[in-house]
């Protein structure tokens, strides 16, 4: 996944010279998980830049190069670290375009390592997506693959509205993929492809007796889960990766409740007032009288991140995942 | 204001500074004794790390002057308030040197945290410079209270970016708020230089715009950093505010365990520091002055070798905790019954842990 983002990035800067890279440890580094590596280099400290270590000052000077014109992707080192940021995304960011008619929405990223299961120390390992995709004006979205990672980032960039882009570390690394290099869309004449790639669940696993229902790090778990549901007890489940956290593909979400009549929303954030909330709320609104059994959660506890030593008991499981789809498929 | 306060010399050209009044030989030896047990802390973490018993370390090898230093300074009334950096300053405090080994461990609860107001050390602060308006906040409320204790908060050049920075000199100024904001200027924010965090030539002259002093002292030299640190605590106990020292040092080691200097910067510029690296140079200092010997020196790092072989023995006969530690420190009052229901989902005999 770091290569696609990589990739992306490099794509966006070569195409559009409105793109610039800014954010803590960025620049000569390449960032602390390498996704901006090779890029100063490239593109010259005027387009990739090490900041001060202020992040309410990265996100509230990008909103500014944004309605100057410019397209600042920003780099939060770690999840907990956007929190000093906040105040600038929620009031700021988020609602420039309502307070400018709609004419001047601040056009950033900001891109957010997240999420635990990298041994890493304490407050480097929130999953804070809930708050951003509660905030009105946000767009909020995670990929799951490299493919995606790299597709999602390009768009992200080239929308008018702000995206926090929120990318699971743990995965990072995983599950190497070859995709065509060239970009999906026209960089240059990107206006309306973009929001394409930024509102649509992805079918990651086809079935129809339960949909299983996730995104970010936990999608690999319920692939996995997926197929022990198959060889285990004959049960085919759809995964459906959300891709979108905000606003979440109504219509995927309808359809795979509808044709399964059972689903499951698996996340690692806590449980109350999370994603699966919302989902499983949308779910019972739109398709209740096809349902089998009532929408069910898998998801990490209303506790803080442990410490390392224990994230495993936080993070849904495989086996965690399965006891939640046993318990609808029996109930 | 770019003048920098040093006592110890080199032993050659650069001559010592006149005794610091008010501290005896046996101080001085408390002094060397505090360097050398957090030295043996520090390369005792880095190894275990290497073997991969503690995760992610970031060290202070060569910031030991910077801790012991304002630390003597200090009354046990006084407050501590380290960053991450100075993670293991609660030992020189009386935590048991297991319990900063257990937290580096990935270990939480009751082994790897600790009572801050046993120790009067506040929990490390890991989102930088976001503790400091905490410091301020204690300090005020005891001076409210007419109690006579003040604050001392460590953080790094970085943390000088953070809003969270001005706002609490800002608060400690108005409010007369006995703080010693300890800036420890290592010139390294992981890959960034200091150049890159302020405009302004020093750290020390942002003190100017708060309304309070500001002094900058060598941070390799521990009397330099004791001393200011007493002048700053006396003025701030008799009703006179805050003080902002800036301690000038270099980050002599990586970031933590799993950075890589030579990525982004001379490591031959850190070698011509490292001369300056405060337990070598302490020592050589008080061997002049006659204070210590190689008897001493040696039953100091004995000392320090038994405290921590203890601790990580300690540390290794505590068993992995059961995922109760998840759940039943979360809230100081009773446990809420999201939180019941979650605990409730693991297997009985998983909760209490050893596995
Ligand atoms: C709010 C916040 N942003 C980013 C980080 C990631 N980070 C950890 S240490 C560090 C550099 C800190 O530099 P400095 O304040 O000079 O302290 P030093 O590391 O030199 O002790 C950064 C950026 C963090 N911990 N907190
Ligand atoms: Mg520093």
């Amino acid at each position: 996944m770091v290569e696609g983002l990589n990739l992306a990035l490099d794509q966006a800067m070569a195409a559009d010279d409105r793109v610039l890279v800014m954010g803590e440890d960025v620049a000569r580094t390449g960032g602390v998980f390498r996704v901006t590596a090779g890029l100063l280099d490239k593109y010259g400290d005027d387009r990739v830049i090490d900041t001060p270590l202020a992040e309410a000052g990265i996100v509230g000077t990008a909103i500014g190069m944004a309605v100057y014109g410019l397209l600042p992707v920003i780099e939060i080192q770690f999840d907990t670290f956007v929190y000093p940021g906040f105040e600038q995304i929620v009031v700021h960011a988020a609602r420039y375009a309502w307070r400018t008619r709609g004419e001047v929405p601040a056009s950033i990223v900001v891109r957010i390592p997240f999420g635990g299961g990298v041994r890493a120390p304490e407050l480097h390992s929130d999953s804070p997506e809930a708050l951003f995709a509660h905030v009105p004006g946000l767009k909020v979205v995670c990929p799951s693959t490299p493919e995606d990672a790299r597709d999602m980032l390009l768009a992200a960039i080239e929308h008018p509205d702000p995206v926090i882009f929120m990318e699971p570390k743990r995965i990072y690394r995983a599950g190497r993929q070859d995709f065509p290099e060239e970009p999906p869309f026209d960089i240059s004449s990107a206006d309306g492809v973009t929001t394409d790639y930024l509102s649509k669940a992805r079918i990651a696993r086809s079935g129809h007796d339960l949909a299983l229902i996730s995104y970010g790090a936990t999608v690999p778990a319920c692939m996995e889960a997926a197929e022990r549901l198959s060889s285990e007890r004959g049960v085919d489940a759809r995964v459906v990766d959300l891709r979108s956290l905000y606003p979440l593909d109504v219509d995927t979400l309808v359809d795979a409740a509808t044709a399964c009549g059972r689903a499951v929303v698996v996340h690692e954030a806590p449980r109350t007032a999370g994603l699966g909330a919302e989902v499983s709320s949308l779910i019972h609104e739109r398709a209740m009288l096809d349902l089998e059994a009532p929408v069910g959660r898998v998801t990490g506890f209303d506790v803080p991140f442990p410490q390392f030593i224990n994230e495993d008991d936080y993070i849904p499981s495989v086996d965690r995942i399965l006891a939640g789809c046993n318990k609808v498929l029996d109930w | 204001m770019t003048d920098i306060l040093a006592i110890i010399g080199d032993g050659d050209e650069i001559p010592d500074g006149p005794r610091p009044q008010g501290l005896s030989d046996k101080a001085l030896l408390r002094i060397f004794s505090w360097l050398v047990l957090l030295r043996t802390f520090d390369e005792r973490a880095v190894a275990l790390q290497r073997q991969g018993r503690i995760g992610t370390y970031p060290m202070f090898w060569g910031e030991e002057a910077t801790q012991a230093g304002p630390l003597f300074a200090c009354d046990e009334s006084d407050w501590l308030w380290p960053s991450y950096r100075q993670s293991a300053i609660g030992i020189l405090r009386g935590l048991p040197a297991s319990t900063p080994l257990l937290y580096r461990r990935g270990i939480g609860g009751a082994h790897g945290f600790w009572n801050p107001r046993t120790y009067r050390v506040a929990p490390i602060c890991i989102p930088i410079g976001t503790h400091l308006p905490h410091a301020v906040g204690l300090a005020w409320a005891a001076r409210m209270r007419g109690e006579s204790l003040a604050s001392l908060v460590w953080f790094g050049d970085g943390a000088t970016s953070e809003g969270d920075f001005h706002e609490a000199m800002n608060f400690a100024a108005v409010f007369k708020a006995p703080v010693i904001f300890f800036c420890v200027n290592n010139q390294w924010a992981i890959s960034t230089p200091v150049s890159r965090q302020t405009a302004t030539e020093t750290i020390a002259e942002k003190a100017v715009a708060y309304g309070m002093p500001a002094v900058r002292v060598d941070g390799f030299d521990p009397l330099a950093c004791w001393s200011a640190t007493r002048q700053a605590l006396d003025r701030a106990r008799t009703g006179g505010g805050p003080f902002l020292i800036e301690a000038y040092c270099y980050r002599l080691a990586p970031h933590g365990t799993a950075d890589d200097p030579s990525r982004y910067r001379d490591e031959a510029e850190a070698r011509r520091w490292r001369a300056l690296e405060p337990v070598g140079r302490t020592a050589a200092y008080l061997r002049r002055l006659g204070v210590l010997d190689d008897e001493r020196e040696e039953a100091a790092r004995l000392e320090a070798s038994e405290i921590m072989a203890r601790a990580v023995e300690d540390m290794e006969a505590v068993e992995r905790p059961g995922p109760a530690i998840l759940f039943e420190p979360v809230y100081g009052s009773a446990m809420p019954w999201t939180l019941s229901e979650g605990l409730s989902s693991f297997p009985a005999e998983w909760v209490a842990g050893g596995a």
